[in-house]
Parts: structure tokens; sequence; C-alpha cells
């Protein structure tokens, strides 16, 4: 069971430098943070905010300069890069804004490829998939290629690649940016739908529309935390999407029939 | 991940590029065929004079007028006419450990049968010559010594002469002219064909005592073939020719003994070893094709890591340890090699064939050149991908990810 009040990320004094041998840039000044169980938040910014920092570290990419973090009880902050990729396979799930879906592989193959590293026998890889891409509503495009799945297909089959390994946490980076309006709010629809089921998610975006579907929102700029606010009024991804079928029902009224 | 998804993965990602792999293994092909088909000539050579060092016969010395010496001065072997038949001879009676002893003197000569000319090499020696230097009668007689004493025109011809001179006719009874000296062919030699550049069947040969006096007027002998009892007595042997060769020359300093005395085992290993040279040498220039080949796969596979680039960021972003790419790519250029070798075996086995088919040329496809150029094949594949991996390995997630 979930607890609400358990946090899954701690993270303390958190700096981020980068060093080009010229000149240091400060990504991250000290920013202390913490998401708990359950919830599901947008990370905004502009660029150069070090959202994509925050985003890095959260998904130890990336460790920090200074500062510690801790994910779900253990610090990795000073982990080893092959302790790290553990962690990810193991605890977090990973949504690309460019979907990053391996190209000749069929759906169902990119799926399995987290259990592939996590070492599970063929058999239950295949179930397990196959069970994670039903989930995402896409049980009838297994054998798909990638490029033969439109924009918002491809990005259901890299959530289910994300949740096919059960993470403690789902990060997402920019998830709809390559996405046209309804297959944004259907892919937010799937996170809605996730968090509702516990799952913890981590959405990074700099859309104020897409931010308004979280739970919570967190601001960056400048390395530091301007802003981290409830959301009082939180769309409805399911509420939006039959709106936009309304309207294009409106527009084409002999589409929909 | 394991070895066998490993493969499968690899084999997936080549087939992708389905043309590249082709010419990239196209380099290991060539290489691993070269090495097969060079490694097959050269050991072709060497059992062709292997076995026709064995045809000479076994257990012999040969003895040469002159000497070798390294530098300073000294006749040059074979430059002094100061061996003689009656050396032959006394070899033959005084000499406990020697069987037999063939002299042998050669020149060019004309020949003609009927209407028929030819130019050939004619060669005295003694009734002897079958049973030392291993030798068989394929048609009619050899020379006997009553024929040898009495410097009869007797001779007895080589495969490629009868062939040569008599076509189809039967040539055992007929006149042929040596210098324009009647002879009468009373057998012909058993074909021992080509043995390295000489055709050894292109002769003919006469008692000994009348190519000294009849037909050239000399007294002088090229070399002595001796055919020792036992290979054990080959050392007390060439010490009792050399003592009574000394003896008859009145010599009385091995320094300066006017013949040199050498053993058929050295000559075998001299040839060996000039084979063993031209072998390493082909093999060496098809080694280096097959390095070249491996050169083009780091380059493909170097190619092929900045394009998957992104996929590398990928797989490492979903929990593939460092090992797991670098083993994905090494697996890939190791793949590449093995195919290549594969195929580059079975073209080089039919290389071989053919050079022996059309090329006539003696080849033999070892199984230790197959083993050798497979496990360099996989070798290569090895050397040439650890570089490649080790850079897909150490590639920057977040870098790699954002690579375009």
């Amino acid at each position: 069971m979930t607890d609400e009040n358990k946090p899954i990320i701690e993270i303390k004094g958190l700096t981020k430098i980068y060093d080009t041998g010229k000149i240091k840039v400060n990504a991250l000044n000290g920013v202390d943070f913490s998401i708990k169980e359950c919830e599901l938040i947008a990370i905004m910014g502009p660029s150069g905010s070090g959202k994509s920092t925050m985003m890095n570290v959260l998904g130890c990419l990336d460790k920090p300069t200074d500062g510690t973090y801790h994910l779900d009880g253990t610090d990795v902050s000073t982990m080893s890069e092959d302790a790290l990729a553990e962690i990810r396979n193991q605890k977090i799930g990973f949504v690309f804004q460019t979907f990053n879906l391996l190209s000749r592989t069929s759906a169902l193959k990119n799926v399995e490829l987290p259990m592939v590293y996590a070492k599970i026998p063929a058999a239950e890889r295949e179930e397990r998939a196959k069970k994670a891409l039903s989930a995402v509503g896409l049980e009838e495009r297994m054998y798909h290629m990638p490029n033969e799945l439109s924009g918002g297909q491809q990005q259901r089959v890299a959530i289910a690649r994300a949740l096919v390994n059960d993470p403690k946490i789902i990060l997402a980076d920019e998830p709809t940016g390559n996405l046209d309006s309804r297959s944004s709010e259907e892919i937010l629809l799937i996170f809605q739908q996730l968090n509702r089921a516990g799952k913890t998610i981590v959405i990074v975006t700099h859309e104020p529309d897409i931010a308004q579907h979280c739970k919570r929102n967190v601001v960056f700029k400048d390395g530091e935390i301007v802003t981290d606010k409830k959301v009082e009024h939180i769309l409805d991804a399911k509420a939006v999407l039959e709106e936009i079928n309304k309207k294009s029902h409106h527009l084409h009224p002999h589409l929909n029939q | 991940m394991d070895f066998f998804e490993l493969v499968k993965l690899s084999l997936i990602s080549l087939n992708a590029n389905k043309m590249r792999s082709a010419l990239t293994m196209l380099g290991v092909i060539i290489g691993v065929a070269s090495v097969v088909a060079m490694i097959s000539i050269g050991e072709g050579a060497k059992g062709l004079i292997t076995k026709s060092i064995e045809d000479m016969g076994t257990n012999l010395l040969f003895v040469m007028p002159g000497q070798m010496k390294v530098g300073g001065g000294g006749h040059g072997m074979g430059s002094i006419q100061t061996l003689t038949f009656e050396d032959c001879r006394e070899i033959e009676k005084n000499c406990p450990s020697v069987v037999g002893c063939a002299p042998e003197i050669s020149k060019s000569a004309k020949i003609k049968a009927g209407n028929q000319n030819t130019v050939t090499q004619v060669v005295g020696t003694s009734e002897r010559y079958p049973e030392v230097r291993n030798t068989k009668i394929a048609q009619g007689r050899y020379f006997t010594s009553l024929e040898l004493h009495n410097q009869k025109k007797v001779a007895v011809l080589g495969q490629s002469v009868v062939d040569n001179i008599f076509f189809n006719i039967d040539p055992i009874g007929k006149d042929i002219l040596i210098n324009r000296i009647y002879f009468t062919v009373i057998g012909v030699l058993e074909a021992k064909g080509q043995s390295g550049f000489t055709n050894v069947d292109d002769m003919i040969m006469v008692p000994v005592t009348t190519f000294q006096k009849r037909l050239f007027g000399l007294d002088y002998l090229r070399n002595i073939s001796v055919q020792v009892k036992s290979a054990e007595l080959m050392d007390s042997a060439e010490q009792e020719v050399g003592e009574l060769l000394r003896k008859r020359h009145r010599i009385l300093n091995p320094d300066d003994d006017d013949f040199t005395i050498r053993k058929q085992t050295e000559m075998l290993n001299r040839m060996s070893d000039i084979t063993s040279a031209f072998t390493m040498l082909l093999g060496g220039i098809a080694f280096i094709s097959l390095l070249v080949g491996g050169i083009g796969i780091m380059n493909i596979m170097l190619v092929s890591v900045t394009e998957r680039t992104r996929e590398i960021g990928l797989r490492k972003a979903i929990g593939a340890k460092k090992a797991d790419i670098l083993k994905q790519f090494l697996i890939e250029s190791i793949v590449l090699c093995v195919m290549g070798g594969l195929i580059g075996i079975l073209s080089g086995i039919g290389m071989s064939y053919l050079i022996a088919k059309f090329g006539n040329w003696n080849t033999s496809v070892s199984t230790a050149s197959i083993l050798l150029s497979f496990g360099f094949s996989i070798a290569v594949g090895l050397f040439f991908g650890i570089y490649p991996a080790n850079k897909a390995s150490g590639l920057n997630c977040v870098e790699a990810l954002r690579y375009e």
C-alpha cells in the first residue's frame, strides 16, 4: 500500500556545476526538494533554468556536484555508474520527448528491453510486456514497428516500456512536445490514470497547459526553485478529450459517425 | 543479456545495413580466403618437394666436385673436373657402408628420330642408377654393366622424350640420333612428373662410358649419388667416402678437399626451409590483407557507434551497464568476423582447388591453416572491435540521449 506522506525522493542542498574548462556554469544552486509517493508533479521553467539538469539528476543519469539525493530511502548521489544503471532499471521509468524507441524493433520487443537488462527470462518478459501494452491500449499493435505507429502510439509504447519493470517513479521529459493536442491529451490521460492507480509521476514541461494537469507545479529559474505550489483547478484529461471530440465532431461531423 | 541473445541482436543490426555489413565482411572474406589459399599453395609446394626428394631414393649421399667455402678462394662447387668414374667404382668396392653408387654427368644434346627433332638432357650414368635413385623402368630394360664396359650405344628414354619424338610408336629397338651418333633405344623410364621447376622425364640415359668417350670426349663427372646401407650408417659412410677420395686425389688436409659430400637429409631440410619461408611469405601477405579487413571492421563499427548514439543512450538510461554495451558491440564485430571467416574459409578452399585444377600447381589445404585463419579472424574481430565497443560503452548517457 502506498503511503501518501512518505517521501520517495529527498534532495538536500543539490548543486550541479558544469565545468567546461573556461567557465563554470551553476546549473543548480543548492536545491532542496522532495517528492512524496503518489504525486503527479510538473517541473517547469524556461530553458537554462536548470529543469533539465534536475531531470537528469532525478533520473540518476547525472551525478550531483554537491548535496544528497535519496531515492526510495537509498543515497544514490555517490553510487557508481553501474549501480546507477541498476537503479534506473529497477526504480525509474523514462518517457522522452522523442520517444526513443529502437527502430526495426517491434513494440513488444521495445517494451521488453528494460526486462532484458533486468535478466528476466524470455517467457516472463513477453507476458509482462503484453500486459503493459494492453494497459496503454496498444494490444492490437504489439507486433508493429515504430515507423508503423503514430506519434501518440509511439509515446504510449514508450510509457509501456517505462512501466514494465514496475518502477517507483516515472520521469517524463516533455512527453507531449512532439505530439498534437489530442495525442497529448491521450498521453496525459494515461498519466492521470496511472497516478490514480498509485504511480509517482514527474513531468518536465514548459507548457503551462500540461502543468495544469498535474497536482503540483515546481518552477525553476536560474538553478533555483522559485515557485512550488499545489494546483487549484486540475484539468481532467478525460474531460478535455471529450471537449476536443465534440469540437472536431462539430467541425467535421462526417468523421466521427 | 546472455550470449545467444546478443548474437541475435547483432544479427538484427547487421541485417539492418545489409550492403554495409556485406562489404565490411568482404574484407575479412578476402583476408581469410587468401590466408587459406596461400598457405595451401605453400604446403602443396612443400609436399611436392618432399615427394620428389623421396623419389630420388633413400639414404643417399651426394658427392660433388669442388668445395663449398664461405668466402675466401678455393674452387666453387661443381667448377672443377676431378671426380671420375673410377672414383665411383672405387667407392662401391671399398666402402663397407655403401650399397652402390650412381655417377652422373649430363649435357644437352640434339636428338633425332625419323623426321622428329628435339633437344634434351643426355645423362651418362651406370647400371646401378635405377636401384640407387629409385627409378623404375616402364618398358624394355636398363643397360647392363657389360654394355657399360663395352661403351655400347644404347639409350633409355624418359617419358617426355618418348612423347616428343615417338608419339604412339613403340620406341623399343628403334634407333635415335644423339648429336649425330646412332643409339638403340632399349627402355623407357617410368614417368615421375614435374619436380619443382624441372621435368625429370625430359632426359635420355646412356652408359657413362659411352657418354664420356663417344659422345662428348670427357673424363669427369658432375656428381656421384651414393646409397648407404642404413640411415644410422650415414655418418660413417660419409667418412669412408671422404677418406677414400682424399687418398685417391692425394689430399692430406680435409680443408683442401676438391669434393663436397652432402647428405640427402641436409638437402631435404634445406628445401623444406626454403618452402617454409615461401609459405611464410605468402601467408604473411595474406595476413596483411586480413589485417586490412580488420581495419575496415573497426571503421564500420565506429560509424555504427556514432549512428546509434541515441540507441546507446537509451539502453543505458533503461538500465544497460557499461559491460552490456561493450559486449553488444564486441559481439557484433565478432559475428561479422566469424561470418566473414566462415565464408572466407570456404572460398579459400575453393580457390586452392581452382589453383590446383587450372594453375597446374599442387595445393594442400591443411586443417591447421583453416583453424589458424578462423582463430585469427575472431581475434581480428575482438581486437578491432574493442576500440569502438569501448567508445560506445563510455558514452555519456545524457549527451548520447540528446545526440542528433
